[in-house]
């Protein structure tokens, strides 16, 4: 039964992901829609952490420009792109596997946990403002302060350092990228580690009574959020062809949160789809001049909060729902009812 | 005479000034079943959670099965085998009961047996026609049956039940006997109650807790005869 829904959802995901990475590029520039997909996989990646591990991160941004920079500083020091990619997954989620340790063994939680995530991004954010000059180096780049660090190699096919990834070719391995990671995410939530993860969300006194070891549990989730992120920071850094410190502003975390609220928390689409939707709207809105962006995008939020507390993912399962039930049911409904909300996230 | 599974020496918790646990030596035999009672305060709910390591005591050594025990994070007391009620049913309200009880077993089961092994505790303890809803909609008594599942569903040597009859009304608490009779048989089981006669009925064995202390240790019936326990307690409760 497990089985035979798992290939089902499988084959869901690729047509409806097929239609929409072929479809969109007759509505929007691949240029924009690359960071788009991007900004999906790193809504996924504090989806994941928060909506189904419990772990409200404030500092997704930290592991997003982390991965960004890792891999400038690696593609400049190295000039191939893969090695570079590899590290931009493997730095971030090595830091956050000694910053999840450090806040899950010592038993912090909730607010206290935030305030610690948003301050690492801060002095993040502050330490790289000052990297201005010639004293901060690694290898041969330079760190650049406030500037950042352009001209570094971008993404190439692997070892074909002058066949460059760009323009529409980087935009079908961001969807590939970002759908890769999206089955990766809705197999682990399948796996006994997923749903012990929500059973944690839940109920950690519970979840330590059965038996599992939470702060072990909670730091291997937040180190496969904070690996998603860094490769979405990876090929951000691809494709803006910089990497500037305000990919760890507190404008950028606070984004995250709020793709996460307004798609769907506790799905897997819902913070994908949040993400792509906002940062597209704040795309339209950069272009008029009349009204600012953030009282935009905080007035979703409130709105949201107020009338739409479960996201937009939620909305968009029911009326998928109401439209295929039409037809005759053949399967009953119950038995779909609360394996479906450990696996979480229909839509 | 029968092994000792369950040993506290000296056990003491004091949260700042107030002294919660006193100098606590308890001894529990394998298979038997002891209840704990003692006024609200009495310190009954934190030795509890000294044992399970949700606490961890100021003072004083556990030991369970021989093995020290004393200062272990919760999760690996409960790996050896100790099944926990919290005096506040403590489930996961986001999942239906069924989930509950199948990561409880999937602790120490494979998945297809732990499926196996919810679907026969959910029928053990009669869950059926709720184990597809969330424990969040049922009523207190309801919960309790879950948390007991759970707690089933681990096949634990040892039973540690908190208040397991509150909230629950006549025909619960029988079942609740029943159940508490059949963990007896493959564990040993240590009950906090206040319901006298849910005592009564199980008990015979019974451990008198005040002011942090063991005010006296012996058979049911002698206990409750007692003149101290019944100034202490039933004077109290009355």
């Amino acid at each position: 039964m497990r089985e035979a829904g798992w290939s089902r959802e499988l084959t869901g995901t690729l047509v409806a992901a097929a239609c929409a990475v072929g479809v969109l590029p007759m509505l929007v520039s691949t240029y924009t829609l690359t960071v788009l997909v991007i900004y999906g996989m790193l809504g996924l990646s504090l989806g994941l952490v928060w909506g189904f591990g419990g772990i409200l991160c404030f500092g997704q941004a930290a592991f997003f420009g982390l991965g960004a920079y890792t891999y400038a500083i690696a593609a400049i020091n190295i000039g191939e792109s893969t090695v570079p990619m590899l590290l931009a997954v493997a730095i971030p989620a090595g830091f956050a596997a000694l910053l999840g340790a450090m806040l899950f063994y010592g038993r912090l939680t909730d607010v206290y946990l935030g305030v610690i995530t948003l301050v690492v991004t801060l002095i993040l954010h502050r330490f790289m403002n000052a990297t201005a000059g010639s004293d901060y180096v690694i290898g041969n780049a330079r760190l650049g302060g406030f500037n950042g660090i352009p001209g570094f190699q971008t993404l190439n096919v692997p070892g074909h350092p002058a066949s460059y990834v760009w323009g529409d070719s980087l935009y079908y391995f961001c969807a590939a990228c970002l759908l890769l990671v999206y089955l990766l995410v809705s197999a682990l939530l399948r796996s006994s580690f997923g749903r012990i993860a929500v059973g944690i969300r839940e109920n950690e006194t519970r979840a330590a009574l059965m038996g599992y070891d939470v702060p072990a549990r909670k730091t291997v989730m937040f180190t496969a959020g904070a690996a998603i992120a860094g490769l979405a920071g990876a090929l951000f850094a691809n494709w803006a062809e910089i990497v500037t410190p305000r990919l760890f502003s507190l404008g950028q975390s606070a984004d995250i949160i709020i793709w996460c609220i307004v798609g769907g928390l506790g799905t897997r689409i819902g913070p994908v789809l949040g993400a792509a939707g906002l940062s597209y709207l704040k795309f339209l809105l950069g272009q008029q001049g009349l009204i600012h962006n953030s009282v935009v995008s905080g007035a979703i939020l409130v709105l949201f909060v107020l009338f739409l507390p479960g996201g937009i993912a939620p909305v968009l399962a029911n009326a998928w729902r109401s439209v295929t039930q039409r037809r005759p049911r053949r399967r009953s409904p119950r038995r779909r009812g609360p394996r479906s909300s450990l696996a979480s996230g229909d839509a | 005479m029968p092994e000792t599974v369950l040993e506290t020496q000296g056990l003491t918790m004091r949260f700042g000034g107030v002294l919660a646990v006193a100098q606590v030596d308890f001894r529990l035999a394998s298979h038997e079943l002891r209840c704990l009672i003692g006024p609200n305060g009495a310190g009954k709910s934190t030795f509890f959670k000294c044992i399970t390591g949700l606490l961890q005591p100021t003072e004083g050594q556990i030991f369970m099965r021989g093995r020290e025990t004393t200062r272990w994070p919760a999760h690996q007391v409960a790996s050896r085998g100790v099944g926990t009620k919290t005096q506040v049913p403590s489930v996961m309200d986001g999942l239906s009961v069924f989930e509950n009880i199948w990561l409880a077993a999937r602790r120490f089961l494979p998945p297809q047996a732990a499926t196996r092994k919810a679907d026969e505790t959910i029928t053990r303890l009669a869950l059926g026609p709720i184990a597809r809803g969330s424990p969040g909609r049922l009523a207190h008594g309801e919960r309790q049956h879950v948390e007991l599942g759970m707690v089933m569903a681990g096949d634990p040597w040892l039973v540690l039940l908190d208040e397991p009859a509150a909230g629950m009304t006549g025909g619960d608490v029988e079942r609740l006997t029943e159940i508490v009779e059949e963990f007896t048989r493959t564990a040993a089981v240590v009950v906090v109650e206040h319901d006298m006669q849910f005592i009564r009925s199980i008990a015979r064995i019974v451990t008198v807790f005040h002011r942090g202390a063991v005010l006296l240790e012996g058979h049911v019936d002698a206990v409750l005869a007692d003149p101290a326990v019944r100034s202490v307690y039933l004077g109290q409760a009355a």
